[in-house]
C-alpha cells in the first residue's frame, strides 16, 4: 500500500504501529522524499502480509492517526516456487494433479510446461506453484509429495523450498 | 611414526606414493592387500612394494592376511583403506576393532564401518584412549571433519547441504551441458573411470546417503543409519527435466541434506539456481555448513582420486602425530 503522511518526527512509526496491532507482517518499507510534491508530506510504500478480512480495520486505524492512504494494491499469491515432475504424467491425469493444488484455495499452479518425448516414455513437466504464505507453500508441496508418491511420479523440489 | 596400511587400491597406493615423494615422517611397518601381507619392524620401502604389486598383482606373502598384519606388526597408526562394503562393513570393521583394542590409532577411508558401527567404534576408541579419524570418508580431499572439529569449534551447526557424489554430479553436468540422456552420460562416466561397472551404489544415492549418515552422527552425535535417510537417486531423471530447469536459469543436482530441527535426512535431486554455490561442474564435491556464528561456509574440492584421498589420510595421521606428541 502507498501512504502519505506528515513529514514530522514520529509519523512513520505512528503509521506502522496499527499494522502490527491488527496482526499484519511488514515485509518492506520504502521511504521516498519526493521533492516535487508537497514539501511537508512524506510518501511511503509499505509491503505487508495481512489477512484480507483485517484490511478495513487497518484502513480505519490508519485514518485515525492522520495518515492518508493513496493506494492499496493487492497480490494474494506472493510465494512462488518451481518444481519438476517426471513420469507418466498424462496417464496419471495431470489435470487432477494440478487440481489438487488449485482447489486448496491457498495455492495454485500458475504455469505448466510439459515435454512428452514419445507415447510410452516418461514425460517431464515444470510447474510453477504460487501460494499465499510460506506455510501454505509448504502445505502445497506436501500435497504434491503425496500425489507424486501415489501416482509414482518423481518430484524434484527446489533446494530453498520450505522443505 | 610407524604405520600399517591395509588396502593397496587407489587410496593405499596414493598414500605410499605421497610418503615417497614428500619424505613424510612415517615408517611403514606393515602392508596388506586382500591376498597377501608383509610385516617388517625395520620399515618397508614403499617404492619396492609398489613395484612388486604392479608386477605380481600382490604386495607380499600370500600366507599373511590383513588381520595377521593388524595383530602382529609393530605400529602406532592403522591406515584402513580397503574397499567399502556398505552392507556388512567387513572385513574393515574387524581390522579397526582389533587395532583399537591393541591400543592403536586408526585412520580410515572406509565408509562401511563408520556408517554401520559409528557409536560402537567411537566408544571403543575412547575406552582405549586412541583416535579414530575418518576425514577421507566424506568428500575426499575436502577437510570437512577438520573444519567442523577445529575451524568451526564453538559454532552450532544447524544444517548441512552437499554435493557428496562426484559420479552423479558428473552425469548431471553432462546431461545439462550436452543434452545427453542419462544412459549416455553414464556410459561416458564409466569410460572415464568415474563410475563403477555396477553404478547402483552411486546413482541411486546410496553413497551420498552414507556420507549424510557419517556427517549427522559426527556433527550432532546422532545414532542414525542408512535406513533413516530418505533417498532418491538420479537414475530416473530425464534430459527434458534438466532442460526445463535450465530454461529458468536453474539446473538439477543430487544433494544430501541434514536438518535436525526439521528431522530431515535426505538425498534427492533438487532444482538450484545455476549461480548457486553448490552448482559445480564435473566430479567436484561441495558441502555447505549452516552455522550460528560463522553463517554459511561452503567447501569445494575433489571428492575422489588417489592423491586427493591420500591427502585426507595423511592429514589425519599428521594430526594424530601432533596431538599425541610428547605422550608415551
Amino acid at each position: 500500500m502507498k501512504l502519505e503522511m506528515k513529514d514530522t518526527p514520529g509519523q512513520l512509526v505512528a503509521a506502522l504501529r496499527p499494522i502490527s496491532d491488527v496482526g499484519g507482517n511488514i515485509v518492506a518499507v520504502i521511504h521516498q522524499h519526493d521533492r516535487a510534491s508537497h514539501a511537508d508530506t512524506l510518501g511511503v510504500q509499505i509491503v505487508l502480509e495481512i489477512d484480507e478480512l483485517r484490511i478495513p480495520e487497518l484502513v480505519s486505524r490508519l485514518k485515525e492517526t492522520g495518515v492518508s492512504i493513496q493506494r492499496i494494491g493487492e497480490e494474494r499469491l506472493v510465494y512462488k516456487e518451481t518444481v519438476i515432475l517426471i513420469g507418466h504424467l498424462m496417464h496419471t491425469d495431470i489435470a487432477d494433479t494440478v487440481d489438487q493444488i488449485d482447489r486448496t484455495g491457498f495455492a495454485e499452479i500458475t504455469e505448466l510446461n510439459i515435454v512428452m518425448p514419445a507415447v510410452q516414455e516418461r514425460s517431464s513437466a515444470r510447474l510453477i506453484v504460487r501460494a499465499v504464505s510460506r506455510d501454505d507453500m509448504e502445505r502445497a508441496l506436501e500435497i504434491l509429495r503425496a500425489v507424486s508418491k501415489e501416482k509414482e511420479l518423481l518430484l524434484i523440489e527446489p533446494l530453498d523450498g520450505a522443505a | 611414526m610407524r604405520i600399517v596400511i591395509l588396502g593397496m587400491g587407489s587410496v593405499g597406493r596414493g598414500v605410499l606414493a605421497s610418503i615417497m615423494e614428500k619424505d613424510l615422517p612415517f615408517t611403514v611397518t606393515g602392508i596388506a592387500d586382500s591376498k597377501s601381507g608383509i610385516v617388517d619392524p625395520s620399515g618397508i620401502d614403499p617404492g619396492k612394494v609398489m613395484t612388486i604389486k604392479r608386477e605380481k598383482g600382490i604386495c607380499g606373502n600370500p600366507g599373511i592376511t590383513p588381520i595377521d598384519v593388524v595383530r602382529q606388526a609393530d605400529y602406532d597408526v592403522l591406515v584402513e583403506v580397503t574397499t567399502t562394503n556398505a552392507t556388512t562393513g567387513e572385513p574393515a570393521t574387524s581390522h579397526i576393532r582389533e587395532a583399537i583394542m591393541r591400543g592403536r590409532h586408526v585412520v580410515t577411508s572406509n565408509k562401511g564401518p563408520l556408517a554401520l558401527h559409528f557409536r560402537e567404534l567411537k566408544a571403543l576408541a575412547r575406552e582405549h584412549d586412541v583416535s579414530l579419524r575418518y576425514e577421507a570418508t566424506v568428500a575426499g580431499a575436502i577437510p570437512v571433519m577438520h573444519t567442523i572439529e577445529n575451524g568451526l569449534a564453538g559454532n552450532r551447526i544447524n544444517a548441512i547441504y552437499g554435493v557428496l557424489n562426484g559420479t552423479c554430479n558428473y552425469i548431471l553436468t553432462r546431461m545439462a551441458e550436452e543434452g545427453l540422456s542419462y544412459e549416455q552420460a553414464l556410459i561416458e562416466a564409466r569410460e572415464l573411470g568415474y563410475a563403477e561397472a555396477d553404478p547402483t551404489y552411486d546413482v541411486k544415492g546410496i553413497d551420498a546417503a552414507i556420507k549424510v549418515v557419517i556427517l549427522a552422527n559426527t556433527i550432532w552425535n546422532m545414532n542414525v543409519g542408512l535406513s533413516d535417510v530418505e533417498v532418491t537417486g538420479i537414475d530416473l531423471l530425464t534430459t527434458a527435466a534438466i532442460r526445463l530447469a535450465e530454461e529458468q536459469d536453474c539446473t538439477i543436482r543430487l544433494l544430501g541434506e541434514a536438518v535436525p530441527n526439521k528431522n530431515l535426512l535426505r538425498v534427492s535431486p533438487r532444482i538450484l539456481p545455476r549461480d548457486h554455490p553448490l552448482v559445480l561442474n564435473g566430479t567436484l564435491n561441495a558441502l555447505t555448513l549452516s552455522t550460528d556464528l560463522a553463517g554459511d561456509i561452503t567447501l569445494i574440492g575433489k571428492g575422489a582420486g588417489s592423491k586427493e584421498t591420500a591427502s585426507a589420510i595423511i592429514g589425519d595421521i599428521l594430526f594424530i602425530k601432533r596431538m599425541y606428541a610428547g605422550r608415551a
